[in-house]
């Protein structure tokens, strides 16, 4: 069969929603149209028992204890800005400190930031070269002003998956909530809200093939009851946490993404495990100085973050365009500073520029990955052909040894 | 974001990529920018000795608007005498290539290069000439 190009290798970003998930949506645009809060008649009725049905399964995906627990959202970034900023006041009276690392996603750092703005404290814990997060360090961090810590669960950038159990453990320990923001983890990798003490959880739809625009967050209701105060005004939807109608098909989607999840998520990831697994091999034999980020073990088995020493992420990116990737290069933003997950994590600011993560998922074929091995490979060598620095390299030039001049 | 035609014109099909000796005395190389930045440059000019361009060479570490801008550089400059070489304005550059306003530095980073190894082949050409001036005198002896 021929490839249908580009290929899509971008799953970190969004997925392709599912056409299963599809299908479920589907009677909730037309037949089933009704406001899940409609409480005078048979269309909000049936609305409501969907969404009610939905809750229950997102809550058995991550062992919640209730479906009370799930809090439906628009999506991560309102679920990550509703735990922190929501926690945040409420808890204020008991303190004004807050633990985070420097490679959260920005709706954390920056719901952090705009908290230090109205006098919290926060700590940005740093990383070491793979990525993880060492729990001795939260548990310096920790002061009797510590209200809340946010770790996520796994890296949106080079996979890493941080140790939750074991932070969970000093948190609970500490008397200190703990916020986990899921969003790349979930069915990727084990996440037990009860096993490993989490108190609250963002999650979203369309990072498991289910719709953009509806998420959820994780609340937990006993030992200990996390009270958040709602950063919404309005009708007072999702027990006064949320308010806003519904997004009824949106639910449905996302409870039927879970489900696929909970029963093909196991085999799926060994499958997307050995499909990475093949493409950094076939990349790694054919070229030198390839760079794998992040850690080589607790990693999504998605994710493949190389760095091409001495190729620019973007420029690569163009070439081979018949894949869709990201990078860390700074090209790719009009800041011209390269990623700062790469960058916290030691990463010398030229192998950062020279960045690509590939993230495979659920639809990618071996025959994708093989013809990706070729174009990668091949693309490189062209653009190292290109490369004064691969020059360089090559007649043993020391390139920290020259004085470069930044323009 | 999406590219000018022209910018993938030249990033697919770049011209004058490769290198000339460094240490040929009718050779002017300039390297320029930094890895730690995203881009470096080289750019290298053959030049006779009526100070015409002869030839020039490039190889470019950076995305597809430096890769392009250097490609551009290189053509331009080829024919052209030195002192008009070295007027080419980053403008003209940018113009050419269309290319956005986060682009822009990529093509002060060529108008930088050819400036550079203009620079590098003056200088050389004045050491030469300072050698030469010196040499009769050890001649005599």
């Amino acid at each position: 069969m021929a490839l249908k190009l580009p290929i899509y290798m971008d799953n970190h970003a969004t997925t392709r929603v599912d056409p299963r998930v599809v299908e479920a949506m589907l009677p909730f645009f037309d037949e089933t149209f009704g406001n899940a809060a409609s409480r005078t008649h048979a269309f909000g009725w049936h609305a409501e028992a969907a969404v009610e049905a939905a809750r229950d399964t997102i809550a058995g995906l991550i062992n919640a204890e209730s479906s009370k627990e799930i809090v439906f959202t628009s999506g991560a970034t309102e679920s990550d800005n509703l735990a922190i900023k929501g926690v945040a006041e409420y808890y204020q009276p008991k303190g004004n400190h807050i633990v985070t690392t420097v490679i959260e996603h920005k709706a954390v750092l920056d719901s952090c930031k705009r908290l230090e703005k109205q006098g919290f404290e926060v700590t940005y814990l740093p990383v070491g070269k793979d990525g993880r997060v060492d729990p001795d360090d939260i548990r310096r961090a920790l002061t009797d002003k510590t209200i809340l810590v946010s770790v996520m669960l796994a890296n949106n950038e080079v996979g890493t998956i941080q140790p939750i159990a074991e932070i969970g453990k000093v948190t609970r320990e500490r008397g200190v909530l703990l916020h986990c923001d899921a969003v790349q983890g979930i069915g990727k990798t084990d996440f037990d809200v009860r096993a490993m003490n989490v108190d609250l959880a963002s999650l979203t739809a369309h990072k498991i093939y289910g719709p953009k625009g509806v998420g959820a967050l994780y609340v937990r209701r006993a030992k200990p009851r996390v009270r958040l105060v709602a950063q919404m005004d309005g009708g007072g939807h999702e027990r006064g946490n949320r308010s806003g109608t519904l997004n009824v098909p949106g639910i449905a989607g996302f409870a039927k993404a879970c489900e696929i999840l909970k029963q093909e998520g196991k085999a799926e990831n060994e499958r997307v495990r050995r499909l990475r697994d093949r493409l950094h091999r076939g990349i790694a034999s054919a070229l030198d100085e390839v760079v794998l980020n992040g850690h080589a073990e607790h990693r999504l088995p998605g994710n493949l973050n190389l760095s091409f020493s001495f190729v620019e992420g973007e420029g690569l990116m163009m070439a081979i365009k018949d894949v869709a990737v990201s990078s860390g290069s700074a090209c790719t933003s009009a800041s011209l500073e390269p990623s700062y997950v790469l960058r916290a994590m030691g990463l010398d600011e030229e192998l950062a520029h020279s960045s690509i993560r590939f993230g495979l998922g659920r639809f990618n074929t071996e025959e994708e990955v093989d013809f990706v091995i070729d174009l990668v490979v091949g693309k490189v060598k062209k653009l190292r052909d290109m490369s004064p620095l691969y020059e360089m390299f090559k007649d043993g030039i020391d390139l920290k040894s020259i004085q470069w001049v930044p323009h | 974001m999406a590219y000018s035609e022209k910018v993938i014109e030249h990033y697919e099909n770049p011209k004058n990529v490769g290198a000339l000796d460094k240490e040929d005395p009718t050779v002017g190389t300039g390297l320029v920018g930094a890895p730690a930045c995203g881009d470096v440059m080289r750019l290298q000019i053959r030049v006779n000795d009526s100070g015409v361009i002869e030839d020039a060479k490039f190889k470019t570490f950076g995305c597809g608007s430096a890769i392009a801008s250097s490609s551009l550089a290189t053509e331009w400059i080829k024919g052209k005498h030195i002192d008009e070489a070295g007027r080419i304005q980053n403008s003209q550059i940018a113009e050419e290539l269309n290319l956005p306003p986060v682009k822009i530095h990529c093509s002060v980073l060529a108008e930088d290069a050819i400036k550079s190894a203009i620079e590098d082949f003056r200088q050389k050409r004045a050491a030469q000439r300072a050698l030469a001036a010196d040499a009769p005198a050890t001649a005599a002896k």
